[in-house]
């Protein structure tokens, strides 16, 4: 009797490994929103609070989820806070020169774009040992353009149209809400390219063949799936991200400045591991890189609310990269041991 | 058997060289279908050099390609594929990270369209591969199951299932029970035997005598790139195959 009893439990546990997989990243995310609630119970998750914590991490989502993309090609992009940089810089000069405000918006996902595909012609072209040794390369060859071609000063002062994205601002009072109770355009940007990547990676067959050269980049190959073009979409693609996310920036800050993205890859790395994505390629979700975008955001955000040094931000962040790995390495000796 | 209107693959005097060494020296091969040709030769005699340029992977320095009796030119592993000539390779070849119906399509996925866009059509990917896996009668929980779960013998089932599930008509198999448990090597040579009744002509490479002379009609020894001997198999005996691989007649 008892040991049938052990049988079911067991095999219901085994049964919400996978929900675990799925979903163990969001059970997280709502216990931090939880614990933050109980902390700052007026504050948290005020109107102000929530859609400035969508607004800290608008652009940094955008380059978390170029860097996932590529990660699950079981590659890296340690470049992608340098291209946002120059394509910063290069927006802020096209804007200066008095171009019309749809040539400016381009200029940046142009750029980011063709950064992206120099990362993924040096990787398979020239046949870079390892994409971080060619993204490395870029990480200073970009940083350094962009400083270059501006002078390393900022260069500030957008027009509205251009700053749009990174701070525009949905008037809901037809909702019968305050003023100050608006929707911030970069959450709906957020929304809107997360479920459009969820798609490609899910349900498109260039999605799919990303996963399967992360899985086995031989089988992909014996496959008949031209391995060098899907890295070069990825890479691009994930420059293009980082575009977009210099345009974002360029709405919040006003300014393209020298110092824009500087060490962001790290950050968009570490939201990555975060939310799940293996180092070894071919695991990962979109929804996973989300939640670990917004688990830093909230970190972060919280901590500010509550007045702790930003040191120790920088001490939980590290602490939550090793855990929430450490978690995943547990999960797997369970879930393998059957 | 063996009349020449079920000829499916048919190799006359390939010879391949690299740079100065000569892999291959003026071999021939015949595959027939619904039977499986054993191919077996020493380390370095050639077999999988002889693989490759079937599968189109090499060009051979000369000779020529029969399909059905039409000569052939393989620019690549592809145009093999579009003949109907699959390869099942020593190391499976298959994406762990997927499950099992997305690694037996991976490549040639079948997609529907969403207005403009085309997506994955998740749900013929599923009916098509358990009407293909229960033809073969290969037997896995699900087709939705991720192939790094599955044991060395459920693997490569899988990876034969994926080399037939385009109507392929000849299928070379390198090494198949290589990587396997002794309880699985029996299994993974039913599912050949299975094949060849379908009317899929086979070509396995093994070292395993009993592999050989468990699928085989007939057997084929490579010796130093060249054609040494080949038999029947009722004709021939484990002892005489084992000398062919050491060069002795």
């Amino acid at each position: 009797m008892i040991e049938e009893k052990d049988k079911k439990q067991e095999s219901l546990y085994l049964k919400l490994i996978p929900y675990f997989d799925k979903y163990g990243i969001l059970l997280l995310l709502v216990i931090m929103i939880l614990v933050m609630h109980i902390l700052q119970p007026d504050v948290f998750l005020s109107w102000r609070n929530v859609t400035n914590v969508f607004k800290q991490i608008s652009w940094q989502s955008m380059l978390a989820l170029g860097v996932f993309m590529v990660i699950v090609t079981a590659g890296i992009d340690l470049s992608v806070g340098s291209i946002m940089m120059l394509s910063l810089m290069i927006l802020a000069i096209v804007a200066k020169a008095g171009a019309p405000w749809f040539l400016v918006v381009m200029t940046p996902l142009i750029a980011g774009f063709l950064c992206g595909l120099i990362n993924g012609a040096g990787i398979t072209f020239l046949r870079m040992p390892h994409p971080f040794i060619m993204t490395l390369g870029t990480l200073y060859i970009f940083r350094g353009t962009g400083n270059l071609i501006s002078g390393g000063t900022p260069i500030s002062g957008f027009t509205d149209e251009v700053r749009y994205l990174g701070h525009g601002r949905i008037d809901l009072t037809w909702l019968g809400l305050e003023k100050s109770q608006y929707l911030p355009v970069s959450l709906v940007l957020i929304a809107i390219v997360y479920f459009i990547f969820w798609i490609f990676m899910n349900h498109s067959r260039t999605g799919k063949w990303i996963y399967a050269i992360g899985g086995n980049p031989n089988a992909a190959r014996a496959s008949g799936i031209n391995v060098n073009k899907i890295l070069i979409i990825v890479y691009s693609l994930c420059g293009f991200l980082s575009g977009i996310g210099a345009l974002i920036l360029a709405g919040r800050a006003d300014s393209g400045y020298p110092n824009a993205g500087l060490q962001s890859e790290l950050d968009a790395i570490a939201a990555c591991i975060i939310g799940g994505a293996s180092f070894f390629g071919g695991r990962g979700t979109v929804l996973g890189v989300f939640a670990g975008v917004m688990i830093m955001g909230i970190l972060r955000n919280g901590l500010n609310l509550m007045d702790v040094s930003s040191f120790w931000q920088q001490v939980l962040i590290g602490s939550i990269i090793v855990l929430a790995v450490y978690i995943d390495v547990l999960r797997r000796d369970l879930s393998t041991r059957k | 058997m063996s009349s020449s209107n079920n000829l499916l693959l048919e190799a006359k005097g390939i010879t391949k060289y690299f740079g100065t060494i000569t892999a291959l020296e003026n071999v021939n091969l015949k595959v027939h279908a619904g039977e499986c040709l054993g191919v077996v030769g020493d380390n370095g005699a050639g077999k999988s050099t002889l693989m490759k340029v079937l599968s189109g992977l090499y060009k051979p320095s000369s000779g020529s390609l029969f399909f059905e009796g039409k000569e052939k030119v393989l620019e690549s592993p592809r145009d093999s594929q579009n003949l109907g000539l699959e390869m099942v390779y020593q190391d499976l070849a298959l994406a762990g990270n997927l499950p099992i119906g997305e690694n037996i399509f991976l490549g040639r996925e079948p997609t529907k369209n969403f207005g403009l866009i085309k997506l994955l059509d998740f749900k013929k990917i599923k009916e098509l591969t358990d009407a293909h896996l229960g033809k073969l009668k290969i037997n896995v929980k699900s087709a939705d199951q991720k192939v790094e779960e599955l044991s060395g013998g459920q693997r490569q089932a899988v990876a034969i299932a994926r080399s037939t599930a385009f109507d392929a008509k000849v299928v070379i198999m390198d090494e198949p029970t290589a990587a396997l448990a002794i309880k699985e090597v029996g299994k993974v040579l039913d599912l050949i035997n299975s094949l060849k009744k379908t009317g899929v002509g086979v070509i396995v490479i093994s070292h395993r005598m009993d592999d050989i002379f468990t699928v085989s009609d007939r057997v084929m020894a490579l010796f130093q790139g060249t054609n040494f001997a080949e038999a029947e198999l009722s004709k021939t005996s484990r002892d005489e195959v084992i000398g062919w691989i050491m060069g002795k007649k």
